[in-house]
C-alpha cells in the first residue's frame, strides 16, 4: 500500500494531484489511501485513491505500518515516523509561494536533511513521478534500514543529567 | 538530597511530538504529565511505559491551535495554565510549539526549570516562538549547529 499523509493542520493539494496524476499513469498494482485535508475552497478530489481528513493516532499506526511507501509533505513528524520504521518515503515541501505554509521552513528541511536510505526527495511536482518510478523499483529490490527510535544516547544523556539537577 | 523531580512533557501532536518522543530515555522511570493537542495519545503513552517497565504516566490533552487561531489559542493558554497550576512540575520539557511555549512561561512563574529544544523542522532560523522564549529557557536548544550562539541557542544534539 502507498499513504498519502500531509499532516493534519494545512491542505496540500498540489501534492495531492500530482500523485494522483502519477497513479493515472503508471497505475500502480497496490492500493493508495491518503490523509488529506480539503482545501476551504475547490478541492481537489484524486480519481485514484480514497482520503480521509484526519485519522486517530491509532488509525494512523495501522495505516503507517500497512504502508511499503510514505509520500508526504516534507514534516519532520512523518520523516522521522517513516525512516523509525524502516518504510520508504518521497518528501515534497509545501512553498509559501503556493500559500502551502506560513514560512518556507519544509525548503530547508529538504535542503539540509541527511541523506538516508529510503529517503527520497522530490523538489516540486515536475519531480515527484521520477521519483516515485524510483522508490517503486526500489521497493522490489532493496531491503531499507530503519534507524533507532531513540536520538543518541550522548544527548539523551545530558538532558537526563539537567532534569535530575535539584535547585537552579 | 531531594525526592525525584516531576517532569512535564510538553509537545503539540504531530511532528513536535514526534521529536520529543524520541528523547524518552531522558526520563524514564520519572514521574511524568504528559501534555498535548490529541487526546488519542494517551493511550498511545499508556501502552508505551507499559512496555517500556516505567510508571503509568499522566496525560492531559488541550485545545489544538496555532499562531493564526485566536480564539483557540487562548482557549489552549487557559487549558495549559490550569494543567501547570494544578500539577506544579519540577522540570518542563517541550519542542513546541504554542502549548510548550505556554507552558514553559507558566511553568517558569511558578519556579520550574525549563527546556526549550526548537524544532528540528527550522533548520535556517529558530521558530518564532522559539526566538521569544529564549530568556525563560534554562536550557535553550537548537537541533542544528549552525544556528547555535555562545549567548544562546546552544546546541546538545539532535533526535535524527
Amino acid at each position: 500500500m502507498i499513504f498519502l499523509t500531509t499532516g493534519t493542520q494545512l491542505p496540500f493539494d498540489r501534492l495531492v494531484r500530482a500523485l494522483d496524476a502519477w497513479a493515472e499513469v503508471s497505475n500502480p498494482s497496490c492500493d493508495i489511501f491518503g490523509q488529506v485535508l480539503p482545501p476551504p475552497h475547490d478541492p481537489y478530489t484524486p480519481r485514484n485513491f480514497k482520503t480521509k481528513a484526519r485519522l486517530s493516532p491509532a488509525e494512523y499506526a495501522e495505516v503507517f505500518n500497512k504502508a511499503h511507501l510514505i509520500i508526504s509533505h516534507a514534516g519532520m513528524g512523518t520523516i522521522l515516523t517513516a525512516l523509525t520504521q524502516g518504510k520508504q518515503i518521497c518528501i515534497m515541501p509545501r512553498q509559501v509561494k503556493y500559500d502551502e505554509h506560513r514560512n518556507d521552513h519544509q525548503l530547508a528541511t529538504v535542503e539540509r536533511l541527511k541523506d538516508h536510505p529510503g529517503l527520497f526527495k522530490v523538489h516540486d511536482e515536475d519531480d515527484l513521478p521520477r521519483c516515485l518510478d524510483a522508490a517503486m523499483r526500489s521497493l522490489e529490490t532493496s531491503q531499507t534500514s530503519s534507524i533507532d527510535p531513540f536520538a543518541a544516547k550522548d544527548f539523551t544523556d545530558r538532558l537526563r543529567k539537567f532534569i535530575l539537577t535539584t535547585g537552579k | 538530597m531531594s525526592a525525584r523531580p516531576k517532569l512535564m512533557v510538553v509537545a503539540s501532536a504531530g511532528g513536535h511530538w514526534v521529536q520529543l518522543m524520541r528523547l524518552r530515555k531522558a526520563w524514564d522511570d520519572l514521574q511524568i504529565i504528559y501534555v498535548s493537542t490529541e487526546p488519542g495519545l494517551a493511550d498511545i503513552v499508556q501502552s508505551m511505559a507499559r512496555h517500556e517497565g516505567n510508571p503509568p504516566p499522566k496525560f492531559a490533552s488541550v485545545t489544538d491551535a496555532n499562531l493564526s487561531e485566536k480564539i483557540s489559542l487562548i482557549r489552549q493558554l487557559f487549558e495549559v495554565f490550569l494543567i501547570v497550576l494544578r500539577n506544579r512540575p519540577d522540570v518542563i520539557i517541550t519542542t513546541g510549539a504554542a502549548p510548550g511555549y505556554f507552558a514553559l512561561r507558566f511553568g517558569r512563574l511558578f519556579g520550574a526549570r525549563t527546556i526549550w529544544i526548537d524544532s528540528m523542522a527550522n533548520a535556517e532560523r529558530l521558530s518564532k516562538s522559539g526566538q521569544e522564549v529564549g530568556k525563560y529557557a534554562d536550557l535553550w536548544l537548537t537541533q542544528w549547529e549552525h544556528l547555535a550562539r555562545p549567548e544562546g541557542p546552544h546546541y546538545m544534539g539532535v533526535v535524527l
